[in-house]
């Protein structure tokens, strides 16, 4: 007898080797929830080695969901059910599942020799040890061959194997009860000239929800509604695919050419990867010889009247830092993204930290301020960019973006926006004839200097890393010069805080004691655990920092209306420096630093071991 | 600008000069190589505004101060990098790169092979005195070995590059040399370079007369000038000595030095083409290692038409466009896959 278990969220986490497909997997599984209408967030993770050595506990790959009826902000911190292809998945996942959760796994993943890489000295699923779950355990890898034999596929078994994780997706779909008209389509596209490999996929895929719907093992499907999402029209967006649309939309709304200067770099290249895509927007994307190559050819392109942008990761950023320090220096527009991972040095390439705010902020020779920008979640990171682009444009000034490896390759539904209700942006190339003598370093009442650019009559100049005279632009040593210019470029960045929203409260207790103040990917961890503590009858306030320099203009006020602000960050306690630097208010840090996001529940815990007279 | 008896303007060198006092030491090789630059922009017909100089950092990198045009004197290197950027932003500028040994074979050496392999039209002229001026003198990385320097009191050991033969191996479409002591010579070469379509690369012998006093002078002087240099012209024999009584042969692949008489006639020298790769790459193997006697050759070694970086930027996009069609922001911001929640 079927029965229907109905969950408001459910998480599912898929593992394996990085060669059974389970970011694909991943993929498809929340390209079918979105169009369900469930909210959803996801966390692929996976190892740095593109295919490390099979079965071992080095090379899983990992792919979590969390989905619901309700507002999802997070992955979810425990999953409900976990697919494992082999040994070493279910060894290093294990811990991530509720106890009572469902472990599905494929028996063939759990011979001697997967046993023996993954450490295991008995075989878990042959013994008591698994009791605390509902495991069903299956042949995935012979079901799979047999499915093919019996439809006289002409795969070869190493293809055959391959496609495996079609028949657990088709499983899966059928233990949610989806359907699997997108999947099919999908496969449609991806293997149309491969007839063979195409009816293989869909064949299986099939096959696994019909297994489900056929065998006597399962006896529970689980039903989890559409959300009750804010109404509009909505798509699936990664925090990568969103800042290059970010971008796009920046250099169209502004009238400019966009130019994308990178260094391959993990987990930033997917940018590179994404606007390459894009030519016929009149983009120009340039993969250059190096990390500091690809911030000189956007300076170029910037000096020459481009939208121009560079991306990279923690250790290309720190080879930028000379070029970003002539940018400043040029003040000319540029957009820089740091998709923060695991530091310091090469550190944790394919995990994600947010170690790079102070980097972003300090990382520079002399007195060097730049704009700090960072997105909160996947589909922010396209407003995030938008905004860089804005005020990289209008300021005059070089701006930093801060995503990291968590929100990059994370996905979740986007409202996203028509073009026409894009902000207008402007940008300070000049308009008609000069007038007079050109004055390359006078400013505008924002401190804000004009962009002449190449091929101007009349207003040909030159500019350069040394210090130069106010107003002039020439070459000057004279000290109070170089004073007033050094003021002079603080104050201009300083400014930008008058046209930045203000700081406000995101969600949680109007009056509470405590606040928990978050910025960047935190933003659903913080938001999750709010919600559950106000839940709990704790009352607790999350605010989310999007601008970290400078800061919005009461932040000052709002922060100190809190007995305490608790600082989660991932990291070992960045943004509480800048904070205790500035603001006379009791900041707590609550730092983890294991390359992994926050889970709520972390946050939660900790807040319940605070003093007590704050929790009311 | 001078006004010609017919009334036509004709541009001189001083329509390209600045109001900045020219800040090199007095006496180095850069006086002559500014005036050089200044009056071979006036004769390209280029106008200001659409030119602009890059440089990096050391005494060759002040020039852009000095040239009525855009300019950025950048960081130490990177000059070739922030080139390319400008010149795939905005193809219709004249893009110069003004850079010495240091900057443009040691500090940005990378740079300098990646923009020669991907061809963008830009004029690299790079000031060879075989030392650092800015930073007051140590050895560079075309300083031969043994050189005393403020680094290397007991003699450099560092093999020096040939800034030709590396550019042969980094895929360069134009390579040439020329020297601050020879104004024609240089006028001529860099007019040629600024008509070649890609990345042109001049090596200008540069006197510094502080750190490495007379380093090129037995190239220039009357006394020894004939006999050790010897001027690369497209389709001619290879003829030096103070009556042009010497030349070269190729004997198989080695290049020889020959008296004409009886036993050799013209007909038997090697003649230059700059389009023969094979020729330009025995010119720089052998010509500029200092063991062989041979002559320093001066002039257009290399040349080879090329497609240039940006063009074929263009191109992709146009195919592109006319593929894909101009793409709507709408659409890319809605994807593929959309549902509606109401």
């Amino acid at each position: 007898m079927l029965e229907t278990v109905t969950k408001k969220e459910a998480t599912v986490l898929f593992a394996g080797d990085s060669g059974d497909g389970i970011q694909l997997t991943g993929t498809q599984f929340t390209d079918t929830t979105a169009l369900y209408g469930n909210d959803l967030n996801t966390f692929p993770n996976f190892p740095a080695e593109i295919r490390a050595p099979q079965g071992t506990l080095a090379g899983v790959s990992g792919f979590q969901i969390q989905f619901g009826s309700i507002d999802v902000f997070t992955p979810g911190d425990q999953c409900d059910v976990l697919v494992v292809m082999n040994a070493a998945a279910l060894k290093t996942n294990l811990l991530l599942l509720k106890k009572g959760g469902i472990i599905i796994a494929n028996t063939a993943g759990f011979d001697a020799k997967n046993l023996r890489l993954s450490k295991y000295e008995f075989n878990p699923l042959e013994d008591d040890f698994l009791s605390d779950y509902k495991v069903h355990s299956l042949d995935i890898t012979k079901l799979t061959r047999n499915t093919l034999k019996e439809s006289g596929s002409s795969l070869g078994q190493k293809e055959a194997d391959r496609s495996k994780n079609m028949f657990v997706l088709g499983f899966i779909f059928w233990l949610f009860n989806r359907p699997l008209n997108n999947t099919i389509a999908f496969l449609e596209t991806k293997f149309a000239s491969k007839e063979g490999v195409k009816e293989a996929n869909i064949g299986l895929l099939k096959a696994g929800y019909n297994f489900g719907e056929t065998s006597e093992t399962f006896s529970t499907q689980i039903e989890v509604k559409p959300a009750r999402l804010k109404t509009g029209v909505y798509r699936n967006i990664q925090g990568n695919e969103a800042i290059a649309i970010g971008l796009i939309a920046a250099a169209k709304k502004s009238g400019l050419e966009l130019f994308y200067g990178s260094y391959p770099i993990t987990p930033a290249s997917s940018l590179l990867h994404e606007l390459s895509k894009h030519k016929n927007f009149g983009i120009k994307t340039f993969q250059a010889e190096d990390e500091i190559a690809a911030i000189c050819s956007s300076i170029g392109a910037s000096y020459g009247g481009a939208l121009a942008c560079t991306g990279s990761s923690g250790p290309g950023i720190a080879l930028k830092g000379e070029a970003l320090g002539l940018a400043m220096m040029l003040e000319i527009p540029l957009v820089i993204v740091n998709i923060q991972r695991g530091g310091p040095s090469t550190g944790l390439p394919t995990k994600t930290e947010q170690s790079d705010l102070l980097q972003a902020m300090f990382g520079r020779n002399g007195a060097s301020p730049i704009p700090i920008l960072a997105a909160a979640s996947p589909s922010d990171c396209f407003q995030t960019a938008y905004d860089a682009c804005k005020m990289a444009l209008e300021h005059m000034t070089p701006v930093l973006l801060l995503s990291d490896g968590y929100i990059a390759n994370g996905m979740e539904p986007w409202q996203f926006p028509t073009a026409d209700s894009l902000k207008e942006i402007e940008h300070k190339i000049p308009k008609g004839p000069i007038e007079g003598n050109f004055l390359p370093y006078q400013r505008d009442k924002n401190l804000v200097r004009k962009w002449a650019i190449p091929g101007l009559k009349g207003y040909q100049h030159r500019i350069g890393g040394l210090e130069k005279e106010d107003l002039t632009g020439n070459v000057s040593y004279d000290p109070d010069n170089h004073e007033k210019m050094t003021e002079i470029r603080a104050q201009k960045i300083n400014n930008i805080a008058h046209f930045l929203p203000n700081a406000s409260i995101d969600s949680g207790h109007p009056n509470s004691k405590l606040a928990i103040l978050g910025w960047g990917s935190t933003y659903g961890a913080i938001k999750t655990a709010v919600r559950d503590l106000n839940a709990e009858g704790i009352p607790a306030a999350h605010i989310h920092l999007k601008n970290l320099h400078p800061f919005p203009p009461n932040l000052k006020e709002v922060l100190e209306q809190y007995e305490l602000v608790l600082v989660p960050e991932i990291n070992d306690g960045q943004l509480i420096v800048l904070l205790k630097n500035k603001f006379d208010v009791v900041f707590e840090p609550l730092n983890k630093v294991k390359g992994l996001p926050f889970t709520s529940t972390e946050i939660l815990r900790h807040v319940k071991t605070l003093n007590k007279a704050l929790l009311c | 600008m001078l006004t010609t008896s017919n009334g036509e303007t004709k541009r001189s060198g001083k329509d390209f000069a600045t109001d900045q006092d020219v800040r090199w030491c007095p006496g180095c090789g850069d006086y002559s190589i500014l005036k050089q630059v200044q009056s071979t922009l006036a004769e390209t017909g280029l106008k200001n505004e659409d030119i602009v100089f890059i440089s990096g950092i050391g005494c060759a990198a002040r020039f852009p101060y000095y040239i009525e045009s855009y300019g950025m004197h950048s960081i130490h290197g990177r000059a070739p990098a922030i080139a390319t950027g400008l010149k795939i932003s905005n193809p219709n500028l004249s893009i110069w790169v003004a850079t010495g040994d240091g900057d443009c074979l040691s500090i940005g050496g990378n740079h300098l092979i990646h923009v020669l392999r991907r061809n963008p039209d830009l004029n690299i002229i790079m000031f060879n005195n075989e030392i650092y001026g800015l930073t007051k003198g140590q050895y560079s990385p075309t300083s031969p070995i043994g050189t005393i320097s403020k680094s290397s009191p007991s003699g450099s050991l560092d093999t020096p590059f040939s800034p030709l033969k590396l550019c042969m191996g980094a895929e360069a479409t134009f390579i040439a040399r020329s020297m601050d002591r020879d104004p024609v010579h240089l006028r001529t070469t860099l007019l040629e370079a600024n008509q070649h379509q890609g990345t042109s690369f001049v090596e200008v012998y540069q006197n510094c007369n502080v750190f490495n006093d007379g380093a090129f002078f037995q190239y220039s002087d009357k006394k020894s000038k004939a006999d050790t240099t010897i001027i690369l012209e497209q389709n001619q024999p290879l003829l030096f000595g103070e009556e042009k009584e010497k030349g070269i042969i190729l004997d198989g692949f080695q290049p020889k030095v020959v008296h004409l008489g009886e036993a050799v006639g013209h007909a038997d020298l090697w003649v230059h083409d700059a389009y023969d790769p094979v020729k330009a790459s025995l010119i720089t193997q052998y010509f500029d290692d200092p063991n062989n006697d041979l002559p320093k050759p001066f002039g257009i070694i290399f040349k080879k038409e090329r497609p240039t970086y940006e063009s074929l930027i263009i191109e992709q996009m146009n195919a592109s466009k006319s593929a894909k069609g101009e793409e709507h922001l709408d659409a890319l911001l809605s994807g593929e896959n959309t549902w509606t929640v109401s």
